[in-house]
């Protein structure tokens, strides 16, 4: 293997800050960026980005701002958590926007209620609707189990038939927004039963979000599932030989990034109160940009998923930048390309600088 | 007899048509060093797969440890004992030394199935305790695989076998990649190995090494083995014309 040329010369072991944190580099550019919109607003608009100029409320932030760029990411942060650990096992997952779809149309068919102001639900999904208004549990579990059967299909034909994980997770993008849209021919489903709305109501997809966040940092980081996770994608074959079901674990990878996108899919429906076949369109790549800005490799075995949310981070101060600086929401598209290419040449350049010093 | 560790009759490897290994027998004795040499596709690296259960041999019987065994995966061959230092060194780069000495049986402090939650503790000491064990020098183990060197990525490759107790250590062509220091490094490891009375199948190219380190040496030539020599009773030259096919054993005559 290729491994074994890397030259002769033992290199000192580089144990500076940069090494215990890798995510430094991603959070000095947050910084960067933050301080950048601060200094564009002093000087262009008389306002000040991140801090509270308002004399009516106390605070030393812009609390409302700060809350509108982690809220507005919130959901499809959620997503990139599922994502950054399949990128790190060395795969890619190309369904998940589809997979909001599908599970928000399926999922929010069993949260409705049966009566509106007095008459049946005009977007009922089943008719004949007097064992509608379930309990919240049974479209959650319902979700659950959207999640299961799209992640465990993705798995199964990424770890089994061996096609590339960008080919069978594209299979699965299409076929996914198709059942979308096949449920109600295309129509939305709305009305959800008033515990669905309480779901992804406020700042509860911050919440949500956060907590997956530290409950998969910590996966990632104390378990053998994220040893195994980082094994496989940095060198499969070294993986295998050691005895890692490396099949089994790619299956479980893609179900949790699928489960992942499933409750993201419930978040969102319940916080727009509705469900509609174009929901999720674009998710799973603004996902996979944030697990890269923050640092995850697409070549598997590196990343974190402090990294994705620090990406996650900077996606939002972008889109909030932008609107803060009245700036037409074409710019923010465009920029946010920019900065995705940017980051993975970083990347590259990190990754060559690093090969030819070793 | 019973000093025996490993002894393999018959075994024989098909790919389709290809007959990769034929009618192999094999001995080794507790504490032996054994080489295995031949010229690329002579069968060594077959041999030693099968050996270790990365594939199944498609006819044969090997007995470890005086019981029959059957290896379906790496696992189980390590689990019986065969500590294996592949070709290809099998190491993950963007992991640490403890992490890719303990990989895929990682030491647990609390059982949660796929996410119990490692010993990050237990399996450094235990890595230190191994580095000691063998001789081998790593400035720091906490540094990934990917910022070392060839010698040192060897080095941890060896240091792994080393850290469970195995009753068989085998090496797939070791030095194949090193520099001249690092290669006496790992054969300094290996006469660590040696005192210790490990057994060892070492499988290498280098004549002078094999002269250096072994007791035997057995000869692979078109998946056959054709020569099983003593180190005392042989030459470089003896074992080159076995390799190329100039001569063949007496007891093997008939293999050929």
């Amino acid at each position: 293997m290729a491994a074994t040329q890397a030259g002769p010369i033992s290199r000192e072991s580089d144990r500076s800050l940069k090494s215990k944190f890798p995510e430094l580099n991603v959070l000095i550019a947050l910084v960067v960026i933050v301080a950048t919109f601060e200094i564009l607003g002093r000087v262009f608009m008389g306002d000040s980005f991140l801090f509270n100029t308002r004399t009516d409320v106390t605070g030393l932030f812009n609390e409302q701002r700060l809350q509108i760029i982690i809220l507005q990411v919130s959901i499809v942060g959620i997503i990139a958590v599922g994502v950054t650990q399949v990128i790190i096992s060395g795969g890619i997952d190309l369904s998940s926007g589809s997979v909001v779809g599908a599970t928000a149309m399926i999922a929010m068919s069993f949260a409705q209620v049966s009566m509106v102001n007095g008459s049946p639900n005009p977007t009922a999904v089943f008719k004949g609707t007097e064992w509608l208004d379930l309990p919240v549990l049974v479209p959650l579990i319902i979700a659950l189990g959207c999640g299961i059967i799209a992640g465990v299909t993705n798995g199964a034909l990424v770890a089994y038939t061996r096609i590339p994980p960008f080919i069978a997770t594209l299979g699965m993008m299409v076929t996914a927004r198709g059942i979308s849209k096949w449920i109600t021919k295309g129509k939305p489903i709305s009305f959800p039963t008033e515990a669905y709305t309480k779901i992804g109501s406020g700042m509860m997809p911050v919440v949500i979000f956060i907590s997956i966040a530290i409950l998969f940092h910590l996966i990632m980081t104390y378990t053998k599932y994220g040893k195994h996770s980082y094994a496989i994608g940095s060198n499969e074959e070294a993986a295998r030989v050691s005895g890692i079901k490396v099949e089994n674990h790619r299956i479980l990878v893609y179900t949790i990034a699928a489960c992942l996108a499933a409750l993201a899919a419930v978040v969102v429906s319940s916080k727009n109160l509705t469900a509609q076949s174009g929901m999720g369109v674009m998710y799973e790549l603004d996902a996979i940009a944030m697990a890269v800005i923050g640092g995850v490799s697409l070549s598997g075995g590196r990343g974190s998923i402090i990294g994705t949310v620090l990406g996650a981070l900077i996606f939002g101060v972008i889109i909030s930048g932008f609107t803060f600086m009245r700036l037409d929401a074409y710019y923010q598209e465009m920029v946010k390309g920019v900065i995705i290419v940017g980051a993975v040449v970083l990347d590259q350049w990190r990754q060559r600088s690093r090969s030819l010093r070793g | 007899m019973n000093d025996l560790i490993l002894k393999i009759e018959g075994l024989t490897k098909y790919y389709g048509g290809v007959h990769a290994l034929e009618n192999v027998n094999f001995e080794l004795r507790k504490g032996e060093h054994v080489a295995i040499m031949g010229d690329n596709g002579a069968g060594k690296s077959t041999f030693v797969r099968q050996l270790t259960g990365v594939e199944q041999p498609t006819r044969g019987k090997i007995v470890f440890n005086g019981n029959e065994v059957v290896f379906r995966s790496p696992i189980d061959a390590r689990e019986a004992g065969i500590e294996t230092v592949f070709q290809n060194l099998a190491l993950a780069d963007d992991l640490d030394v403890p992490s890719n000495l303990f990989l895929g049986r990682e030491k647990i402090l609390l059982n949660l199935g796929p996410f119990s939650i490692l010993d990050f503790k237990g399996m450094r000491a235990a890595t230190e305790a191994a580095l000691k064990r063998t001789a081998v020098k790593i400035p720091d183990i906490g540094n990934m695989i990917r910022n070392m060197s060839g010698g040192q990525r060897q080095c941890v490759a060896i240091a792994r076998t080393a850290t469970f107790a195995s009753k068989l250590i085998i090496m797939d062509e070791p030095t194949a990649a090193l520099g001249v220091q690092e290669t006496l490094q790992v054969e300094n490891i290996i006469r660590t190995l040696k005192a210790n009375g490990e057994p060892l199948i070492l499988i290498s190219h280098n004549m002078r090494q094999v002269f250096d380190l072994v007791d035997r040496i057995i000869v692979f030539r078109r998946g056959r083995i054709v020569a099983n020599l003593r180190k005392e009773e042989t030459s470089g030259e003896d074992v080159v014309s076995y390799i190329t096919g100039a001569k063949t054993g007496a007891e093997f005559a008939e293999a050929v």
